[in-house]
């Protein structure tokens, strides 16, 4: 048998291994709707405006699908970025803005506040036995009344304006060419960094396995309960990056803002080709997913599609992904049963 | 082989769940190198003494020894570090994962320093593979295959591994052939010989007497939480065992299965009983 996989050619062995890459599908997926929409809109698309626009919604809900991407291969959801997104940006905006401290005051709160949203929302799905869908369905609202409340109270109206520090602004708020925004670069950073977590460092087997087999997991010594906790922090915080990073854009934040959040960052997730049950998915399949998902989104008012049909492009979008995805899972299992078989 | 100190062994253990009596004065152990085999329908409380043995539950009344001095566990864990595994059905494999990952999850071999410590995938694949081909599973060559590509018997036999790398001395294996075709069950008793050949100590869950018959050294037989029967190899025939299982009942169809089990034990292949 040994014998049979060394006669392989090199060429072949590494083609087979590309193709049975969990990413592969999702690849193919960025690059034909890329070409699609390229085709479609032309030179604009092609050019810088059509990349800064994909690239900064990308960036965006990039930077959340990250983690809620990390959570999902261990077998959670994650609904509550939705509300945590106007959360830290009111918060920061409060402190910052309204009582007028400085801005590091009002962006370290803003960032404090996600990672509460998401440290309570980690102790809820590890000492109940609720599904975290509902769990986090349940946070989200608590979040939303909170940050709704405290809002008015304080400010008396559901937007609150501030004027960031140049030094906070030019790291987090600022744009090249006024066309790519500094969170596009940071999402590239954070993608960095969660794949050397998850595919390079021996944590990322935890989390694999968390998905795959919780009971196996916890009887095979991995901290369940700790590892659960921490990735819903790294998404409150990720939720909250943004929220922070949108108030020191546009110096004003608003209690409605986020909402699109919860649904973009479970697509891009899903099209990136990670197993909604868990248990498998890469950070690269996220990326592809999360680009794939920002070309449809906004390549269509690059096309010349009327938007009002858009909805259904990226509906039938997700449920291409996902079968194509489910194939290409398929394919990588039975790869391995025909080589044992011939 | 009696007088030795057993490994592992329960003296007159009760289990009850609140007013409900499961378990009544289960007294058994189990050898270096022996198999104890577990047989029982269902519902006669075999799971619930596992739980017992391997600390999920703590026992109402009665003792547990290892190596003779008493101990007890107050979570799965501890009874882990004492080199108590249990190896469930399919548990301990995690099918989108690769074989080498499987093998060393929640015990990962690293390289490098600090927080930049990284997973070493060829060491893990290395030591995956040679442990699994140790005890006789020489299909499993790739340490990046998926174990989702397994087949059932081997996907077993890496839980099984697994065990005994990582120095299990008493192995419990619950019903590990049950949901097997029967050249996969041959497969995991093969496994399950060569754990004892290694001096564990082995109790193995099942409800196939042809299963137990082709591994066992000592047997018990588990009705309504008691033990019934507790006799060594050779001392009764198939039917008797059966007959104390079942409880006289249905005894044709128990013979249909026992006929098919004495053919794969000859080397043939029959067709599946089911």
């Amino acid at each position: 048998m040994a014998s049979e996989t060394t006669n392989t050619s090199d060429l072949a062995d590494t083609l087979g291994k590309l193709i049975r890459r969990p990413e592969f599908g999702t690849l193919i997926g960025t690059v034909v709707v890329y070409i699609f929409f390229a085709s479609l809109g032309g030179a604009v698309f092609l050019g810088a405006p059509g990349w800064s626009a994909f690239l900064t919604m990308a960036a965006e809900v990039g930077i959340i699908a990250l983690p809620v991407g990390l959570l999902m291969i261990a077998g959670e959801l994650d609904i509550s970025v939705g509300a945590v997104v106007p959360a830290a940006a009111l918060t920061t905006a409060l402190v910052s803005g309204h009582y007028d401290m400085p801005t590091w005051y009002g962006v370290f709160a803003g960032l404090a506040v996600g990672v509460c949203v998401g440290f309570v929302n980690g102790q809820l799905v590890t000492r109940t036995s609720i599904p975290s869908l509902i769990i986090t369905i349940g946070t989200m609202f608590g979040t939303m009344g909170l940050t709704l409340g405290f809002t008015v109270m304080i400010a008396g109206s559901t937007g609150v304006f501030m004027t960031p520090d140049p030094s906070a602004k030019a790291l987090l708020g600022s744009s090249i060419n006024f066309m790519f925004r500094a969170t596009i670069f940071w999402w590239l950073g954070f993608a960095g960094l969660i794949y050397f977590f998850l595919h390079v460092s021996p944590w990322g087997n935890w989390i694999f396995a968390l998905g795959g087999d919780r009971e196996s997991a916890r009887n095979a010594g991995i901290p369940v309960a700790r590892t659960t906790i921490g990735l819903y922090m790294l998404s409150g915080f990720a939720a909250a990056f943004v929220g922070v990073s949108q108030v020191l854009t546009f110096g004003s934040a608003q209690v409605a803002a986020g909402q699109a959040f919860i649904f973009n960052s479970i697509m891009c997730v899903v099209i990136g080709g990670v197993l909604l049950t868990g248990g498998a998915g890469s950070v690269i399949g996220i990326v592809l997913g999360t680009l794939t998902f920002a070309i449809v989104n906004q390549g269509i008012f690059f096309s010349g599609i009327d938007p009002n049909y858009g909805s259904i492009i990226i509906g039938a979008l997700l449920l291409i992904a996902v079968m194509s995805n489910d194939s290409f899972r398929n394919l990588a299992l039975s790869y391995a049963t025909k080589k044992k078989a011939g | 082989m009696s007088d030795k100190t057993p490994v592992l062994e329960m003296r007159k253990v009760d289990k009850s769940f609140g007013p409900i009596d499961v378990l009544h004065e289960i007294s058994l152990k189990v050898n270096e190198g022996e198999v104890l085999c577990l047989l029982g329908d269902n519902g006669a409380g075999k799971s619930t003494l596992i739980k017992t043995m391997s600390g999920v539950h703590q026992p109402t009344r009665g003792e547990m020894l290892m190596d003779g001095k008493p101990v007890s566990f107050n979570r799965p864990r501890e009874a882990q570090d004492m080199g108590i595994a249990t190896v469930h059905q399919f548990g301990g494999t995690y099918p989108l994962m690769s074989v080498g990952r499987n093998f060393f999850a929640g015990n990962e071999p690293t390289k490098g320093v600090g927080p930049f410590k990284v997973f070493d995938r060829q060491k893990a694949n290395r030591i995956a593979v040679d442990e699994v081909q140790k005890m006789g599973i020489t299909r499993i060559t790739d340490g990046d295959r998926l174990v989702g590509g397994l087949s059932g018997g081997e996907r077993q036999s890496l839980a099984i591994a697994r065990a005994v790398y990582f120095g299990a001395r008493v192995l419990i294996l619950d019903e590990p052939t049950a949901a097997l075709g029967v050249k996969q069950a041959a497969h995991v008793l093969r496994i399950v010989n060569e754990a004892k050949r290694r001096g564990l100590a082995v109790i193995f869950i099942t409800h196939q007497v042809m299963h137990a018959m082709a591994v066992g050294d000592h047997f018990a037989v588990l009705i309504r939480g008691a033990i019934a029967a507790d006799f060594r190899k050779g001392e009764k025939t198939r039917e008797e065992i059966a007959d104390l299982m079942a409880g006289g009942e249905s005894m044709a169809d128990l013979e249909a299965n026992i006929e098919g089990y004495m053919e794969t034990h000859d080397g043939h292949v029959p067709e599946p009983a089911h």
